[in-house]
C-alpha cells in the first residue's frame, strides 16, 4: 500500500492539469513548497502567481483571473485560507458564484509539530456553511487527483481540504470512481453505518476489519463531498443499519458530523456516534501521537460503532 | 472617444437626478458617496471604455469594478444611461425582487463587473482581470473606483503591493478622495493621509486631481494609458454630495435617502422637476 499525503498528490494533478488545460492558473500565499504548488510553478511560472503573505488578496486576486475565463486553483494552509479570508471567500468567489478552487492543505490536527495555532478544525464547517461552496475531503492521493480534476471540470467555488502527513492509498483499484456529491461504498454491512471523510477514511476501513472479528457487521461510506452531501447514500445505508458513526480530522461542531445528522434528523432519524475533535484545539506533537490524543483513531471508531449499535 | 464635456455634464446632471430618486424611492441607500463619483464614472462609461451595452460580457471590454460597492446608485444610474438595461428599472433600487441591489452583484445586473460591497475587496479582483488579460495578451483596461474611508481595508495594500509587483499597467485606480466616511471626517476616524505618498511609496505611478474636472480626469486617464511597468493611483479630491447642496460635505448623508421634499429640492438644484 502506498503512502501519500494529498498535498503531494495535489501538486503532481496540478502539473498534469496545466498540460492539458492552458486556462488553469496557480495562486499561493508563501507556501508553495508546502502546499506543492511550486511543482506548478516550475511548469507553468507565467501561469503561476504568488502573492506573498496576503491570503485576503489571494482568493481576491484568484476571483478576478476567474471573471476572465481562468480556473484559478489558490492554495495555502486551510486555516488561513478558510480562516483569514473567509469573507473574501464568501462575498469576492461564491456570492458571484466564481470559478475558483481553493485547494486548502495542511489541514487538521496532522499538521503537528507547529501546533494549535495551525491546526484547522472548523475550516469544514466554515466553508460548508456558505451558499454555492462544494467541499471536498480525499481520502488519499487517488482521490485527490480525483478531486482536483473533477473540480477543475466543474463550474463554480470549490473548497479542497488536503493534508500534510502521508496517508495509507485506499482507491488504488480499477472500478473506482470520483464524482462529485457521491458517496464511495467501500465496505457493505448490516449493523451500523460508518461514515468518514479525509484521513478518517482509512481509520474506518480498519475499524470495520476489527469489528467483524468481533461480530459487528458495518458498512464503510467514504463521504468524500461534504457538501453537496450525498443524501441518498446515507439515508438508505442508515434505513438499513438503522445505526451511524461519523469520523473525521474536525471539530465534532460543523463537519461531517452535523451534515450526516442533518440529513438523518429528517429523513431517517437513528443514534449517531461522531467521532472528531471534541470541541478543542491541538497541540503540538507528531501527527500520530495527536490523532491518538484527540481519538481519531480506528479503537474510538469501534468503540463508537458498539456504543451506536448498543443505542439502536 | 467622444469627449465633448458639455455632453458629458448633460449626461451628469441627468446621472445625479436619477440617484436622487432612486433614493427617495427606496428610502435607503448611499447619496453622498454616489454623488462624489458621477464626474469619474460619467468619464469613464461614456468617453473611455471599451464597452457594449448589447454585449456586457463582451470578453475584450474594458472592466470596471466599483469598490466602494455602497455608491452603486451611480453605477446603476451610469449603466441605465449607457443602455445596459432599462432605466425605469432604476426605480426598483433595493426593493425585493430588484435586479438592482443594494450593493452591485454581477448576477444580478448587466454591466455589473463585480460584486462589491464588503469594503476592500476591489483591487485584488481588478489586479486578478489585468493577470488574466496580460497572460491573454488582450489590450483591456480594468479600471477601479476605491474609497478613501476604504483605503483603512488592509486588504488594500495586500493588493497595492500585488499591482505593483506585477507591473500591472493596465489597472488604472481612482480614489473618491471626499473626506468623509460613516463616523466622520477621515482624518479624524482613522487618517488615511496621505494617500498619494503611500501609493507612491507602494510602488504606483500617482496622479492627483479635482475629481469634478472632466478634463482633469482625462487628462490623467490618458497618463496611465501611456504609464509602462507601473499601475496609476487617480487620487480624484472631491466633494461628497456634490450638486445637492444641502448634501455637500455633510457626513449625515454618508447613507440617509432624501424625503420626498429633499428631493424636490435636489432636484431643483440639479436643474430638473421631480418627474423631469
Amino acid at each position: 500500500m502506498a503512502n501519500l499525503a494529498t498535498r503531494e498528490a495535489y501538486g503532481k494533478v496540478l502539473v498534469e492539469l496545466g498540460k492539458e488545460n492552458k486556462n488553469i492558473v496557480v495562486l499561493d500565499a508563501d507556501l508553495s513548497k508546502s502546499t506543492k504548488t511550486a511543482d506548478f510553478a516550475k511548469a507553468f511560472p507565467e501561469r503561476f502567481f504568488n502573492v506573498g503573505i496576503a491570503e485576503a488578496d489571494l482568493i481576491g486576486t484568484a476571483a478576478g483571473l476567474s471573471t476572465c475565463g481562468k480556473i484559478p486553483f489558490a492554495s495555502t494552509f486551510a486555516m488561513f485560507a478558510a480562516g483569514r479570508a473567509f469573507e473574501q471567500i464568501r462575498n469576492s468567489v461564491c456570492y458571484p458564484k466564481l470559478n475558483v478552487k481553493i485547494a486548502a492543505t495542511h489541514a487538521g490536527l496532522t499538521v503537528g509539530e507547529d501546533g494549535a495555532s495551525h491546526q484547522s478544525v472548523e475550516d469544514i464547517a466554515i466553508m460548508r456553511s456558505i451558499p454555492n461552496m462544494t467541499v471536498i475531503c480525499p481520502a488519499d492521493d487517488v482521490e485527490t487527483m480525483a478531486a482536483v480534476k473533477a473540480a477543475s471540470e466543474y463550474y463554480g467555488p470549490v473548497y479542497i481540504r488536503l493534508g500534510r502527513s502521508s496517508v495509507p492509498t485506499i482507491n488504488d483499484r480499477p472500478e473506482y470512481k470520483f464524482e462529485i456529491g457521491k458517496a464511495v461504498l467501500l465496505k457493505e454491512g448490516k449493523d451500523v453505518s460508518i461514515f468518514a471523510t479525509g484521513i478518517m477514511v482509512s481509520e474506518a476501513l480498519k475499524a470495520a476489519e476489527e469489528l467483524q472479528k468481533e461480530g459487528i457487521d458495518a458498512e464503510v461510506i467514504n463521504i468524500h463531498t461534504i457538501k453537496p452531501i450525498d443524501e441518498e447514500a446515507v439515508v438508505n445505508s442508515v434505513k438499513k443499519t438503522k445505526a451511524a458513526v461519523t469520523c473525521e480530522e474536525h471539530n465534532i461542531i460543523g463537519g461531517l458530523g452535523s451534515a450526516v445528522c442533518e440529513v438523518l434528523s429528517e429523513k431517517c432519524p437513528a443514534v449517531v456516534k461522531r467521532v472528531g475533535i471534541k470541541d478543542t484545539f491541538g497541540e503540538s506533537g507528531k501527527p500520530a501521537e495527536l490523532l491518538k490524543k484527540y481519538g481519531l483513531t480506528k479503537d474510538e471508531i469501534i468503540k463508537a460503532a458498539k456504543e451506536a449499535v448498543a443505542a439502536k | 472617444m467622444n469627449r465633448d464635456i458639455n455632453k458629458l455634464k448633460e449626461i451628469a446632471v441627468e446621472v445625479r437626478k436619477n440617484i436622487i430618486k432612486m433614493l427617495t424611492e427606496s428610502q435607503s441607500g448611499h447619496p453622498g458617496g454616489s454623488l462624489s463619483a458621477v464626474e469619474i464614472l460619467t468619464s469613464l462609461y461614456f468617453s473611455e471604455m471599451k464597452v457594449d451595452p448589447n454585449n456586457p460580457k463582451w470578453e475584450d471590454r474594458d472592466r470596471f469594478i466599483l469598490s466602494k460597492g455602497h455608491a452603486a446608485p451611480v453605477l446603476y444610474a451610469v449603466l441605465a444611461e449607457k443602455g445596459f438595461f432599462d432605466k425605469s428599472e432604476l426605480m426598483t433600487l433595493r426593493k425585493i425582487d430588484s435586479n438592482l441591489q443594494g450593493h452591485p452583484s454581477i448576477k444580478n445586473t448587466p454591466g455589473v463587473d463585480m460584486s462589491t460591497g464588503s469594503l476592500g475587496q476591489g483591487l485584488s479582483v481588478a489586479n486578478g482581470m489585468a493577470l488574466a488579460g496580460k497572460l491573454d495578451n488582450k489590450d483591456y483596461r480594468v479600471y477601479i473606483l476605491l474609497g478613501d474611508g476604504e483605503l483603512e481595508e488592509g486588504q488594500v495594500w495586500e493588493a497595492a503591493m500585488t499591482a505593483a509587483h506585477y507591473k500591472l499597467d493596465n489597472v488604472t485606480a481612482f480614489v473618491d478622495f471626499n473626506g468623509l466616511q460613516i463616523d466622520g471626517p477621515c482624518t479624524q476616524v482613522m487618517n488615511v493621509t496621505p494617500i498619494a505618498d503611500k501609493f507612491r511609496a507602494f510602488g504606483w505611478n500617482v496622479i492627483e486631481i479635482d475629481g469634478h474636472d472632466y478634463n482633469q480626469i482625462f487628462d490623467a486617464i490618458d497618463k496611465a494609458k501611456s504609464t509602462k511597468g507601473m499601475p496609476t493611483m487617480i487620487v480624484a479630491k472631491t466633494v461628497k454630495g456634490k450638486g445637492v447642496s444641502f448634501m455637500e460635505n455633510q457626513v449625515g448623508w454618508h447613507g440617509t435617502a432624501p424625503s420626498k421634499e429633499q428631493c424636490e429640492q435636489a432636484l431643483q438644484e440639479l436643474g430638473g422637476a421631480i418627474n423631469g
